[in-house]
């Protein structure tokens, strides 16, 4: 059993001043999630008549994508390939502190505590990160067009992204490169998405710079947080694909 | 109030949906943009349903409550999706996949809309690859396939262990282009509180924004409620958080039946209740009964030195385990449906067999499949007289291409190496085959409004089979809807757009802000989660894997009473004009404590045995489940009459004219 002090961000809403507020919570069990003792603190928030912390959750078994804390410094905490429901208390030690903090991003405000606006992915998603083809099921019979595994596995790898954020939350530039590269990635790497594949980078790159994301400066921090181990190599697909779709732009 | 009329077209079972197709009324191009259409929910269902009807020119608006309708919940399931396409030829067909399904689901679920699932199963595998779905492969580039409970073919497409993130992600852009069009209107973070009845027909909901708590009217021709499923109700179960009843149990205060509310699927695979602090329930995928082998100490002496930590499940030798589901049911062995695999589990575990610290849990064994696997793959690579320690190296990679991702999930909670302990294992809620009544066309009983996916009742009977639940969605979404909600929208094209400025409106706003007010200005001494927690132990322990009259009876008064005490006594901080989970919390639970109460008198009305349903009074000699179809081969659909024990009683009629109604076996 573990006692704990946290610093947590305390925000009331997107256009309120925050800042830091200590708490200490006692008696965590190691085969507890990091949320879970959350939850914890949170009963005793209420329980004591205070606002509990407002933060992002859904599945709790690290598929979703909406946990998104910031913790020690580090997106989804200190533990590898792990988003922050799937970390568990045993990574702590009795009498630590742990800060945690809301993903810092221009292009996620945060909009209440620990809960930031992620829409932005929404948009560039919309900008093209689809295969234009309706939903009538008629269409080619799923076997007849053979795709080498080495190319399907590759484009499932990059297809694992669960749009938490991490990436960006870990990059000094707060760049989104690794979220959109994987996307571009697994549509490239795949027949059906190389009818678009052009029209695709080009718009997907354009809204990313649109939403206010950083640039890329090659630094790995995105890879090295990503709960999933998205790896860099979609990037430098991209790249290519963005310098290909440009030198034979048409337009 | 509409009569129950199952609007089943005439004909041959095969010939059906085709010619109910060629007659159904049609909306022209022009038309159809004068008609809106509101979604509930961005799950398989919701994100097919919205971009598919946004394609076919209607305007819609569609609604969830996460913070993109990426994260609904279909995202989390895990091992595959059916398909009658027979790719391994091994003798799959339509019929098959629908005679498992309504045999699986012990014959409670409807012919018609069964054989239409399984008739449109191939053709969401070409849709989903078609969007880019990267489905498993192998070194042909062909796709690949296993096996899931309750079947004897392999028909099962996956992704490894995230089928239904990539299917989720496939629906999400399709959704996405259309959004990027402007035909869908997209609101995150909304929240339905209440659909809208104008002169008994749906004519829009009451949303509320969950970051700024404003209270909002939405006009349409219909309303889709693609919802999801209650299995939180259990407070405990694989659902996520968020995952809630309100939108169904609001249809159903409306005038929507609800159907079947006792069938509740407990699955034989989660990771077991670690203490007191669980939030929530972890699956291990059922494709995991695949290669994984589900035991039991032979002996209670070992149990109990295995609970008492002096003994570890790899001391027992071959002859001291016991390998309860291949000895009981030999021909399915490990993949017989989830329902018998978990009502053999707590019959090993109530016996005094259970394994960990709690004696609720059995083991899931990988050892024999790695070494198998391992000495194929030492064939295959010319190795002579290979040790045992390179076989199983060998047969462990092997492993791990297929579910890594799930070891990896299960080691990260337990804290455990499953590739060389057997995982522990144990039952845990996870779907709801009940849900709100539906026809054939997906409408309920309030005409305008539909049902679709989990949300419905309409396909699983009292049971649903693995990796069916994703095909359901998805069909529901892309392949029904599109066309059925045709028959009623064709009458509404001179309607013209629906006006939010009415009395019905209005009412039904103020009712919300009632509720609202009512909890906040209530300043009890106990948090939502105090009354979800025993809410969820009164259904777990009463009707849960095993159920009985007197149990029911007592869980009835026990909810009734839970309920009043959480209106009087519930803490709920913060205001409404702001970002408030706990007020949202609240008013889920709010409707959980009176649905659970209808699963209940649901639960004590069907007197006899069925799938996920077991009544304790109503088994063979042998402790199966025993039907009584002479008296009880209808769904039962609830009218609700103002509160949950009055609800009323209406029956549908399950006629059989394919099938012939068996005795499930898989010995």
């Amino acid at each position: 059993m573990m006692n704990l002090t946290l610093k947590i961000w305390r925000q009331a809403s997107s256009n309120a001043q925050g800042k830091m507020v200590d708490y200490k919570v006692s008696d965590i069990d190691g085969d507890m999630s990091f949320l879970e003792m959350i939850d914890i603190l949170n009963e005793q928030l209420i329980a004591k008549g205070e606002d509990p912390v407002t933060f992002d959750h859904d599945c709790r078994e690290g598929i979703c994508g909406a946990c998104s804390m910031h913790i020690n410094g580090e997106p989804h905490g200190p533990e590898g390939a792990t988003t922050t429901c799937q970390l568990h208390m045993r990574k702590f030690k009795d009498g630590d502190t742990i800060t945690i903090e809301p993903w810092r991003a221009k292009a996620f405000p945060v909009i209440k505590d620990l809960m930031v606006d992620r829409a932005a992915f929404d948009r560039i998603i919309q900008a093209g990160g689809y295969v234009s083809t309706n939903t009538s099921g008629n269409t080619l019979d799923a076997n007849a067009i053979p795709v080498e595994k080495k190319n399907a596995d590759m484009a499932f790898n990059a297809a694992t992204c669960i749009g938490c954020g991490a990436c960006v939350a870990a990059c000094k530039n707060a760049s989104a490169m690794l979220f959109v590269s994987a996307k571009v990635a697994q549509l490239s790497l795949l027949p059906q998405g190389q009818v678009e594949a052009k029209d695709r980078v080009r718009n997907m790159v354009n809204q990313m710079d649109l939403e206010g994301f950083g640039h890329c400066t090659n630094t790995g921090a995105c890879s090295a947080e990503c709960p999933k181990e998205i790896s860099l190599d979609n990037i430098a697909r991209m790249n290519r694909e963005y310098l290909s779709a440009s030198i034979t732009a048409e337009d | 109030m509409s009569a129950l009329d199952s609007k089943i077209p005439e004909g041959p079972l095969e010939k059906k949906w085709q010619n109910h197709k060629s007659n159904i009324k049609l909306v022209n191009p022009a038309n159809k943009r004068l008609i809106d259409v509101i979604v509930i929910g961005t799950g398989l269902a919701g994100s097919a349903a919205a971009a598919s009807m946004a394609e076919m020119g209607y305007n819609v608006k569609a609604f969830c409550f996460q913070d993109s309708p990426r994260r609904a919940h279909s995202i989390a399931a895990q091992g595959g999706i059916n398909a009658a396409k027979n790719y391994q030829n091994d003798g799959d067909s339509v019929y098959r996949l629908f005679y498992d399904t309504i045999k699986g689901g012990d014959y409670r679920s409807r012919e018609a809309n069964v054989y239409r699932l399984a008739e449109v199963s191939a053709n969401i595998i070409d849709q989903a690859v078609a969007q880019g779905v990267p489905f498993a492969r192998d070194y042909g580039g062909q796709l690949d396939n296993r096996s899931f409970g309750g079947v004897q073919v392999s028909r099962t497409f996956y992704a490894k262990g995230q089928t239904g993130q990539q299917l989720l992600l496939g629906a999400y852009s399709a959704l996405s282009r259309q959004i990027s069009k402007g035909k869908v209107k997209m609101y995150n973070r909304h929240e339905m509180m209440d659909v809208v009845v104008v002169d008994g027909k749906a004519r829009g909901i009451i949303a509320k924004n969950l970051v700024t708590g404003e209270i909002e009217r939405h006009g349409a021709h219909a309303v889709l409620l693609c919802s999801g499923g209650y299995g939180n109700v259990f407070f405990l179960s694989t659902n996520a958080m968020g995952s809630n009843g309100s939108a169904a149990w609001r249809a159903h205060k409306k005038g929507a039946y609800m159907a079947n509310p006792c069938y509740t699927q407990i699955h034989p695979t989660c990771i077991p209740v670690s203490g007191e602090h669980q939030s929530k329930l972890t699956l291990m995928s059922e494709s995991l009964r695949n290669d994984g082998r589900i035991w039991v100490p032979k002996n209670r002496k070992d149990a109990e030195a295995i609970r008492e930590g002096k003994k570890k499940p790899t001391d027992l030798k071959e002859e001291e385990r016991d390998y309860y589901l291949e000895r009981r049911y030999p021909s399915f062995g490990n993949l017989v449906p989830r329902d018998v695999a978990s009502r053999a589990a707590k019959e090993r575990c109530d016996e005094g067999f259970g394994v960990n610290a709690t004696g609720q849990a059995v083991y899931l064994d990988f050892s024999a499949a790695i070494m198998r696997y391992g000495k194929t793959e030492a064939n295959v690579q010319g190795i002579d007289n290979p040790s045992d320690a390179q076989i199983r190296e060998l047969g462990t990679k092997v492993v791990e291409a297929k579910y890594g991702n799930l070891f990896e999930m299960y080691e990260k909670i337990v804290d455990d190496n499953p590739y060389q302990t057997p995982m522990m294992i144990f039952p845990a809620v996870h779907y709801t085959m009940g849900g709100i009544w539906v026809d054939y066309n997906l409408m309920t009983t309030v005409p305008g409004l539909y049902a679709l996916g989990e949300a419905n009742f309409s396909d699983h009977g009292a049971n649903r089979l693995g990796a069916s639940a994703l095909m359901q969605g998805l069909a529901d979404g892309y392949f029904v809807i599109p066309y059925t909600v045709g028959d009623y929208l064709a009458n509404e094209i001179r309607t013209g757009s629906i006006s939010t400025d009415t009395p019905e409106f209005e009412a039904a706003e103020r009712e919300v802000q009632a509720n609202i007010d009512k909890l906040l200005n209530n300043k009890g001494n106990h948090s939502v989660d105090h009354f979800h927690k025993r809410l969820g132990k009164i259904m777990w322990d009463k009707c849960g894997m095993a159920r009985n009259a007197q149990g029911l009876q007592e869980a009835i008064k026990e909810i009734k009473a839970l309920r009043a005490e959480f209106w009087d006594d519930v803490k709920v901080p913060g205001g409404k004009h702001e970002m408030n989970p706990e007020l949202d919390k609240a008013l889920r639970v709010a409707d959980f404590l009176e649905l659970g109460e209808l699963m209940c008198k649901d639960a004590l009305t069907r007197e006899e045995s069925a799938g996920g349903h077991f009544r304790e009074e109503y088994q063979t000699e042998e402790g199966e489940a025993l039907r009584r179809d002479e008296d009880f081969a209808f769904v039962s659909a609830w009218e609700y009459k103002g509160e949950p024990s009055e609800a009323v009683l209406h029956k549908e009629e399950l006629m059989f004219e394919n099938v012939e109604l068996k005795t499930r076996s898989y010995k």
